[in-house]
């Protein structure tokens, strides 16, 4: 009786506590997505090989990061979610995995029209481009294989295992303007070292890449309580919280 | 997840936990053992010095990157033939092409032309591709960098042409 109540009580606190989270989450990213997004394609300097163009990175870097970073989040929801068998783990890949797709594909597509007036083509097989396409295609992956699954419990599994593998092309995409030769420039960014461009530019930078953390952690908690809403539609909170709204 | 559950591991969840960590260590060493024997294939280029001593392949369709060298670039004043040649450093390899080439490209820039290797060591190519380093900087910047000797007249800056080893830029 004490685990069955404790079983349902997990989503119905994260439920809750996601929904008041929510408002604050959405109205931040707004605010601060269009602060950076402003300052980067209206104030930011131009660059002194790329002119404008390079301004496609304020959206370009922050969905590429974000693609990657959610991935390994899922992965580390995957091990929870085998070991502990937690349900809360699988909602989390459920509702994380098409925010990641679509983050992923965002990179692709920025990354080909920056390409274009750059580089010179919109598309390369080098091996940045070619592992960031793979990352797209595990997330989809993923997607395909939980609409094909009926049980829920093979389902988490089954996914779990898929995050988990797939998660060794991340060091891959990382590493892979340095281990090859590609098109691809290597990081101007990174946590070890100053960053190759001035503060006028990767402030902003900054500011976009934290705006896109809120909006994709907005997203993924409205994903979420929409699963568990349907995971637990026959729970009785669940019947009264829709009956009060 | 249950109160008691936050000091000590469950063994059966430590055994699921072992077996995971297991099974993807497998799956990490295959994966970079496949990786390692491809090694060339990942490659998006041949470096002018990998090509002058004959590891590309001759008559047939490959890329070749590299820093456009100094003063190498000559332009056909009646068409879009081009004839440039790209360095490393190490070696030389001359291209021609004909067509229109990238904003970015000029000399001393990081390029990757695709096309044919005949046999006097000349790529044919049919596109050239520019590459741009990770550094970004204002104009007016790279001007005054230029004007206190930090970077040389032409494109001195840390440019990844071939090596990713030295982005130091001083910005």
């Amino acid at each position: 009786m004490w685990q069955w109540f404790h079983k349902l009580g997990s989503p119905k606190w994260f439920f809750g506590i996601a929904g008041r989270l929510m408002p604050w989450l959405g109205w931040s990213a707004l605010i601060v997505l269009t602060v950076g997004v402003v300052w980067g394609l209206l104030f930011a300097p131009a660059d002194y090989q790329q002119g404008d163009s390079y301004r496609i990175i304020f959206i370009h870097v922050p969905s590429a990061y974000l693609g990657q970073s959610l991935y390994v989040a899922m992965a580390v929801a995957g091990v929870v979610g085998l070991v502990w068998r937690m349900k809360m783990a699988d909602t989390f890949i459920a509702s994380a995995t098409a925010v990641g797709a679509a983050m992923t594909f965002l990179a692709l597509l920025t990354g080909a029209v920056w390409g274009k007036p750059t580089w010179g083509t919109w598309w390369v097989w080098d091996a940045r481009l070619t592992s960031m396409l793979l990352l797209l295609f595990l997330y989809l992956g993923v997607m395909a294989l939980r609409g094909a699954m009926e049980d829920p419990d093979v389902r988490a599994r089954a996914s779990a295992i898929l995050v988990i593998v797939g998660v060794v092309n991340i060091p891959i995409i990382k590493y892979s303007v340095e281990w090859w030769n590609t098109l691809h420039q290597p990081a101007t960014i990174k946590v070890t070292e100053a960053p190759s461009m001035p503060a006028s530019m990767w402030v902003p930078l900054l500011i976009c890449l934290l705006g896109f953390h809120l909006l994709v952690a907005w997203l993924i908690l409205w994903r979420m309580r929409n699963d568990i809403l349907l995971r637990e539609r026959r729970a009785r909170w669940v019947r009264d919280w829709v009956l009060a709204q | 997840m249950a109160v008691e559950e936050r000091h000590t591991m469950h063994p059966v969840r430590k055994r699921r936990l072992a077996i995971i960590l297991a099974l993807f260590a497998g799956f990490a060493v295959a994966v970079s053992l496949a990786m390692v024997a491809l090694q060339e294939n990942m490659n998006l280029f041949y470096s002018p010095a990998e090509i002058e001593t004959g590891k590309a392949p001759v008559q047939q369709r490959i890329r070749a990157g590299g820093l456009v060298a100094e003063g190498s670039l000559e332009r056909d004043p009646d068409s879009l033939k081009v004839r440039f040649v790209i360095t490393d450093n190490q070696g030389r390899v001359p291209v021609e092409y004909k067509g229109i080439l990238p904003d970015l490209f000029r000399e001393g820039q990081g390029v990757v032309a695709l096309g044919e290797l005949n046999q006097d060591g000349m790529l044919r190519a049919d596109q050239v591709l520019a590459k741009h380093d990770e550094d970004y900087m204002p104009p007016e910047v790279k001007k005054a960098l230029e004007k206190s000797g930090r970077l040389k007249e032409g494109g001195d800056y840390p440019n990844e042409g071939i090596d990713h080893g030295n982005g130091d830029s001083g910005t």
